[in-house]
């Protein structure tokens, strides 16, 4: 990596100065700051409350559901944004003003409208608990409320790269004799994928750190449906600030991997493209 | 959206030590340009909100005085008394100071109100739920005198309040006391005592309800939580929530509340559908109330401060609290409202418990009694 200016516009240093002090300011600072309070604990402490079994519990809560919630919106984003780029019909600028939605709406909202649908009482939760099927109060209801508010990114990162795969592409395919299957394995899926994978880690970043929502329709029952930013504000709720601070550490990290390795991938996905 | 980003996000390009030295000067230039302004603006406002202070002072002597603001940081059921009370309390204080006052009302769970005003929130006083919360304003914050509780009559709590049961009209379950609670096929709404306040109130209450009952002790108390929580389907984060789930979503067959907010809901909201019920015993709780001396003394609205929370002692306070349902510690105030709060045979925490500080770490602290009845065996 060189450290030059491409381009014929000046003042190179004065915007890196500025990215500089702004991620520095805004993301860096706030962070040191958190995980400065959480070595105030021993690393014996430390590892003690992190590795808590009711901590646990709350990882795999919130790992597992952001993850399946994340790769749910994946396969059915790239479905909503391909319907929407390749097809023309009524309502289609409503549907697509609809994808937003999640993002506008303040996450209380959201999570008390969808648990007043999926409740025992709800829309929908009524006919399916008399199937057998809880969804408010159980992970699976914390699931859905992840898959909800991730629905824009994935739509949203793809939407754009569907735009500017011109049909042609698939036609050319399909005329040097492509099967249509072969057609989306080995030209269109391609294409898609790195945008997929960002969608992808940015939903499942928002999904992780998701609290308003969740809260309302998880029952936030120990060792069950508590998610880990629950469990952070329950330490604050006494005035645990090292050890609200320790879980939100372990977060960090682990998301920060998480992301880093799905950048990694998507840049791999990349390189087999070109 | 970029995708291109991520490749050129994995470090700062090193290079040649020249141009980068210069960028950081910028930055470093741009950071203290920045911070110089923030400490102007700062500063601004600081000159802004000690204005009322230095031209309190002042008014003592001057016939006409500026108006003065007072910020109540509170918790989350009080929002319509202090409407009320604040009104009352302008005009009393008009009519006694000659100056106008204005009361800026904060409402929020109590543990959450208290941790703004220990990070930073300047309120002149603050009406909380729990002494624990209040108590941790000298601990960790030392904003208040260690005798902060003594200062005001009655542990500084002016009206208080008990734990009642609300339930389906016509009390299908038959719901009378709290061991009909602990019954098989009965569900019990309450939020999560590690989260709301509240809902401490309603734990301390069971478990004092079965250290009362004859040959009662601690083990058969912890039994006897340990299986009312086993009858808790959703543990909400706070009071308002579990209400919603109860009323809204009507999931559950009882209810476990706070008096004042059970009269409102049952009284005002849905007079056909829900009931009340009080049972035998119940937990006597006493929302504090203290002046913030750092802050008011700051803002030099100590005066104006202290006589607010002196006036909810006052005969008019004291009417106010009835009306919205607080139990009034007035006596004559408390019979003429008498019909609204039947009798029921209360212990204080102080009693039972050894108070909030010993309270709070053996139960609801991590590791505490109430984690226990959930976490596996080991």
């Amino acid at each position: 990596m060189r450290f030059k200016t491409r381009g014929v516009l000046p003042g190179f240093g004065l915007s890196l100065g500025y990215t500089v002090l702004y991620v520095g300011l805004l993301v860096l600072l706030p962070l040191s700051a958190m995980i400065l309070k959480a070595s105030s604990l021993g690393l014996s402490e430390f590892w003690l409350k992190v590795t808590d079994e009711r901590a646990l519990a709350a990882y795999r809560l919130s790992f597992g559901s952001a993850f399946v919630g994340s790769l749910l919106n994946a396969v059915f984003g790239v479905l909503v944004a391909w319907v929407l780029v390749r097809y023309r019909f009524p309502g289609r600028s409503i549907v697509d003003a609809l994808v937003d939605l999640p993002f506008a709406l303040p996450t209380a909202v959201a999570g008390i409208a969808l648990t007043t649908v999926y409740a025992e009482h709800g829309v929908l939760g009524e006919p399916l608990a008399k199937l057998g099927l809880k969804v408010a109060f159980t992970p699976l209801g914390v699931t859905m409320a992840l898959t909800f508010i991730g629905i824009p990114f994935v739509v949203r990162t793809v939407q754009p790269v569907l735009e500017e795969i011109d049909p042609d592409v698939e036609e050319a395919a399909a005329v040097l004799g492509a099967t249509r299957f072969q057609t989306f394995r080995r030209v269109i899926f391609p294409a898609l994928l790195p945008a997929t994978l960002t969608g992808f880690a940015l939903a499942f970043a928002r999904a992780l750190g998701e609290y308003g929502s969740v809260v309302f329709i998880s029952g936030n029952m120990p060792m069950r449906t508590e998610i880990t930013p629950l469990l952070i504000v329950t330490k604050l709720e006494q005035y645990d600030y090292a050890g609200a601070t320790a879980i939100a550490a372990v977060m960090l990290v682990a998301s920060f991997g998480m992301l880093l390795l799905v950048n990694l991938l998507e840049r791999w996905a990349r390189r087999a493209e070109a | 959206m970029n995708h291109r980003s991520s490749s050129s996000s994995s470090a700062l390009p090193p290079g040649p030590r020249r141009a980068f030295g210069i960028t950081l000067a910028r930055g470093a230039a741009l950071l203290v340009a920045l911070s110089a302004g923030l400490g102007a603006c700062n500063k601004k406002s600081e000159a802004a909100g000690a204005a009322p202070a230095g031209s309190n002072a002042a008014a003592v002597a001057a016939p006409s005085k500026v108006p003065v603001t007072l910020l109540n940081v509170s918790y989350d059921p009080t929002r319509e008394l202090y409407q009320e009370f604040n009104t009352a309390f302008a005009k009393h204080w008009k009519d006694k100071a000659g100056q106008d006052v204005k009361v800026n009302q904060s409402h929020g769970g109590g543990g959450k109100q208290a941790r703004a005003v220990l990070d930073g929130l300047e309120a002149d006083v603050v009406t909380l739920a729990l002494g624990y919360d209040v108590a941790i304003l000298q601990d960790k914050g030392k904003l208040i005198p260690e005798n902060w509780q003594s200062r005001l009559p009655q542990n500084s709590a002016p009206y208080t309040s008990t734990i009642v049961f609300v339930v389906r009209k016509g009390n299908p379950k038959k719901i009378k006391d709290w061991n009909d609670l602990t019954r098989e096929g009965v569900q019990v709404i309450t939020p999560s005592p590690k989260t709301s306040g509240g809902a401490r109130w309603n734990y301390l209450a069971a478990w004092g309800y079965a250290l009362k009952q004859p040959g009662g002790d601690e083990a058969k108390a912890r039994e006897f939580v340990s299986k009312l929580y086993k009858n808790v389907p959703v543990l909400d984060s706070g009071a308002r929530g579990a209400t919603t789930t109860f009323v809204e979503r009507k999931i559950g067959d009882v209810l476990i509340t706070w008096e004042n907010e059970a009269i409102l809901s049952v009284h005002e909201f849905a007079k056909d559908n829900l009931e009340l019920v009080v049972p035998s015993v119940s937990v006597l709780t006493e929302p504090p109330v203290t002046v913030v001396d750092k802050n008011v003394d700051k803002h030099g609205t100590r005066e104006v401060a202290e006589a607010y929370l002196q006036f909810l002692y006052t005969p008019e306070g004291q009417a106010i609290v009835a009306k919205n349902y607080y139990r009034p510690r007035d006596a004559a105030t408390l019979a003429k409202y008498k019909a609204q709060f039947p009798d029921v045979q209360l212990f204080t925490v102080d009693d039972l418990f050894g108070g909030w500080s010993k309270a709070q770490p053996t139960h609801f602290n991590d590791g505490g009694i109430f984690d226990q009845i959930y976490q596996p065996k080991k």
